[in-house]
Formats: C-alpha cells, structure tokens, sequence
C-alpha cells in the first residue's frame, strides 16, 4: 500500500483546489476476503478487522455485505469507501426494482457496474481504496468476479484479495474442485483464513461466512477459528538463528 | 378529422380532453406503409412493405437491427424513425458498457415511451410521427411491443401497423392463438402471409418486402433477398389463397369476434372516443 507515495512533489502535478477531497492513503482498512465457488452458489469469508494502521482498532466490521436478490460483496481497504459503495448499489438496486418488471441485475451485471465505477475513480486520481468480492447466483449461473481499486477485473473459480492472494489462493489451487459440498466448503475457507491468521498481521480471530444460493443470502453470525500454538519451533524460536537472541 | 381552433398547438387540450396535435401524430403513423410484427415463446419476426418513390429510386429502410437482441420496424415519418432508432441503439450499448449485459427490451420500450410522452408536453416540440414495432428478446422470453407517438406502448402477439394494416390484422386475428407455439419457419410464413394481404392483390416478391428475424440462439437479422423469394416460392403464396386453418372454417369472413391482444383500431371519424385512450 504504500508504494502509493503521497509525497507532494509528485502530486503537484495533478493538483487542483479540490485536493482535500482526494483520496491520498487509507486509514481503516479491512484485510483479506476469500471466495469459492461450490456445488450450490459461492461460499465468501472475511474476518471482522478494522486497522487504523497497525492497530488492531475495530473488531466488529462487517465486510461481507448481500446486494440485491442475486449478489454478495466482500470488501477489503479503506472500510469508508466500502460504506460509500454500498451507497451506490443500493441507488442501483432501488432503481433496479422501481422498474417493477420482473428483470433483475445479476452478480454479472454489478460486477460489471463496479468495474466501471472503480476504473472510472481511478482515472480521476480519486480512487475507492478498496479491492472487491462480487459472488453471486441467477438462473443457475454461478459467478465469482473481483475488482481492484484501479479497475483490474477477472472472474474464476476461487478469488481472494490482499495477502488472501498469496496466502490462500495457492491452498484453493491445490485443494479446491468442481462441486463442493457446502461442509467441504467452508472447511476448505476455514483452512485459509486460519492460515492468513497466523500469517497476516491485520488480521483478526474472528470471521464470518456468507453463502449466497439460488434461494437467497445467508451470512454467519461471527465466530472464531480454533488455533495451536505449542509447535516446537515456536518454544525457542530464534534457536539456531546466527545473531539473533 | 377536421381543422379546429385546439388543434395548434400540443399542449392545447380540446373541451373532449383530447390532444389534437398528437392524434394527428397517430394518422401520420396510419399513412406509412405497413409493417407487421409477429411472436412466438422463442421468436419474433417483421414484417415490411417496401416503398419506393419512384422505379428508379432504391426503397426506404423500414427495419433497424437495434441489437444483436433487438430490431424494430417502422411506419410513419422514416425520418423520426432513424432518430428514434439511433436512440435505441444508443440505449443498449450503453447500458452493455456500464452492465455487460443485454439491455430488456421491456425496459428499453419504456424508455422510449417516456421519450415520445416529453414530446407531447412541451409547447416548443411536436410529437414523433412514427409508430414502430419493436421485437426483442430477454430472460423472459420473446416480446413484441408497438410504441405509439402518444407515448403508449403495447404488448402484442402480433400486431400490424401503417397502411391497409386493417388486412393483416384481420389475418392475424384469426391464427394468433397458434402463435405461441409456432415453429421459426410458421411465424415467417404467416407474416409473409400477413404482408399479402396488405398489398390487396399485388404481386408478393422479394423485392417488394422485407423480413427480420431474432430468436433465442439467433441474433436480429433481415433475410437476404435470395431467402426471402425462396420462402415465398416454397409457400406458394405469390398468387394463391392463405391456406385453410384448422380451427376456422375457410370462410375470409371476418372471424374478428375474439379481439386478439391487439387493441382494436378505433375509426378516426368517431369524434367521441379519443385513440390514445386505450
């Protein structure tokens, strides 16, 4: 995140009087969201972390959110432009039902609307810092898609942002198939937010799941995952570190 | 319809209630060469008389490709349906831009409706003079709309608009109940048949008519001549009577006792009853 220098000599030169009003850094941020695909809809995990740098500030921030009939969202990054989006998509879901004639946006089509919204913040120098979950089931279709806060977008079978991207999706690599069981599922998320637990300092013990299906959302009440720390190497961890003490 | 001192102006009620210059919107709809639109669950297609000026001169463009979903043919002033055309297309790439999805035809009918409704409001405007038909698919399945200058739209099974529209119409009222069900290469038969009927005894070829057609797995697209002139010569209708059908007897007598989803046409000269009223 901070290789985004906000040293102001680079900055002078897409200055303008309404500087203020940029977003230059973030300041509560979320951390990693895991999503997979399985047999009936898409399993999304994020655990309940507001940091205020490196505090460990808020520990009741729900990053896991339902849109409309069809979609869930998962955000990490700055938790106030989260709030913002979802400020936008429930203008785009509420004009969406005023309609009143039986069409509905899909997961596909909001993702597509966030990709737009986020690459549209990005060429203004004004970004929403945040990188985005879209999962969602219509008419049988399962679809799992992420955005960036500069726009990038892909969909595939198993999704993750942050240090989830280097943590967790190796784990999904390995381990996730076609047709999970919903049990399978969540022990196979469990694996990787435990993992991101031990290894990523924003994160917190304690999570939430969401599942969305052709029925409708459903979001875990918070919980938390059951951890050991009696290995050996953690009794004397500097043993055999030349220098270390 | 006669002149009268409320007909000036669009935004001048008459002591009726009625909104002169736009009913006479609607007439110029009537003056245009007819267009025909017909739906199946998984089909719809249309259905023009080509016009010419002279022998000389190529025939207007009656049918618009607005999407690989959406198509519309028109009857009316040509020019306003270029421009309303435009808009359509517009509208749905729009909307693929922001969604990457196929914009409803339902929704896009309505947009066009409030488009046309703006232009009987305002004193500086006058209402478009272009009735179009529009067919299209979604989720939902396949639709065929009529969007009038009034700004009111309809849903039809099929419906037919323009000049001698009243035959086809009659033609329609008496097979639409088979339409639902109806085969991709039926529908097309019975809107050419339709068409005939419009041309009161002119010869049906493919020069004189166009066809388009969308459905599920096809995108909206006008048959080439070649297509068209073989359909014709393979239902044998260049001449001949439409054929017998199964439920009616072959009587031509009017069977039109059951109004189909189609809204009666209401004879201009009744100063009672307003057309848009419906």
């Amino acid at each position: 995140m901070n290789s985004f220098d906000s040293n102001p000599a680079t900055n002078s030169l897409i200055s303008s009087e309404a500087d203020s009003q940029r977003t230059l850094y973030p300041y509560v941020t979320g951390t990693s969201v895991v999503g997979i695909k399985y047999k009936d809809g898409i399993l999304l995990a994020a655990d309940m972390g507001g940091s205020y740098g490196s505090t460990l500030r808020y520990k009741s921030v729900e990053r896991l959110k339902p849109v409309g009939k069809h979609s869930l969202i998962g955000a990490s990054g700055e938790i106030s432009d989260f709030q913002e989006i979802m400020r936008y998509l429930d203008d785009l879901i509420l004009s969406d039902n005023m309609w009143d004639d039986g069409n509905s946006l899909g997961p596909k089509e909001v993702h597509n609307y966030l990709t737009r919204v986020m690459y549209n913040r990005r060429n203004k120098f004004n970004p929403l810092w945040n990188s985005l979950v879209l999962g969602g089931v219509k008419n049988g279709q399962k679809y799992l898609g992420t955005v960036s806060m500069i726009g990038v977008h892909y969909e595939d079978n198993h999704v993750a942002t942050g240090f989830g991207n280097h943590l967790a999706r190796p784990l999904l690599r390995d381990e996730w198939r076609e047709n999970l069981t919903f049990e399978e599922g969540v022990i196979l998320l469990e694996k990787c937010m435990r993992v991101l637990l031990y290894r990523d300092r924003s994160a917190v013990n304690k999570l939430q799941i969401a599942k969305i299906t052709e029925e409708g959302v459903t979001i875990s009440p918070p919980y938390s995952l059951k951890t050991f720390w009696n290995f050996s190497a953690f009794e004397n961890p500097t043993h055999g570190a030349e220098g270390s003490w | 319809m006669f002149r009268n001192q409320y007909d000036t102006d669009v935004t001048t009620w008459s002591p009726a209630g009625r909104l002169f210059q736009v009913e006479y919107a609607m007439e110029a709809v009537k003056q245009g060469s007819a267009a025909i639109g017909l739906r199946s669950k998984s089909h719809v297609v249309l259905a023009c008389v080509n016009k010419s000026n002279s022998e000389l001169s190529s025939h207007q463009k009656k049918i618009f490709k607005v999407d690989d979903h959406i198509g519309v043919a028109i009857s009316g002033l040509t020019a306003d349906g270029r421009v309303l055309s435009r808009y359509m297309r517009n509208e749905c790439i729009n909307y693929f831009y922001s969604y990457e999805s196929q914009l409803p035809v339902g929704r896009l009918v309505v947009q066009l409706a409030d488009k046309a409704q703006v232009c009987t409001q305002r004193s500086w405007k006058r209402p478009y003079g272009v009735g179009l038909l529009v067919g299209g698919l979604d989720e939902s399945g396949a639709h065929l709309y009529y969007n009038c200058p009034s700004g009111n739209y309809f849903e039809y099974q099929a419906f037919a608009i323009g000049s001698r529209s009243q035959a086809a119409k009659t033609y329609l009222e008496r097979k639409f109940e088979t339409f639902m069900e109806s085969s991709r290469e039926n529908l097309i038969k019975d809107a050419l048949f339709a068409l005939r009927e419009t041309l009161q005894g002119e010869k049906l070829t493919s020069s004189t008519c166009t066809i388009a057609v969308v459905g599920v797995g096809e995108a909206f697209h006008i048959l080439d001549q070649e297509t068209v002139q073989a359909l014709i010569n393979e239902f044998e209708i260049a001449g001949e009577e439409a054929p017998a059908d199964e439920a009616a007897a072959p009587d031509q007598a009017d069977d039109s006792e059951s109004s189909a989803t189609a809204a009666d046409q209401v004879t201009p000269s009744d100063p009672d009853v307003a057309p848009m009223d419906m």
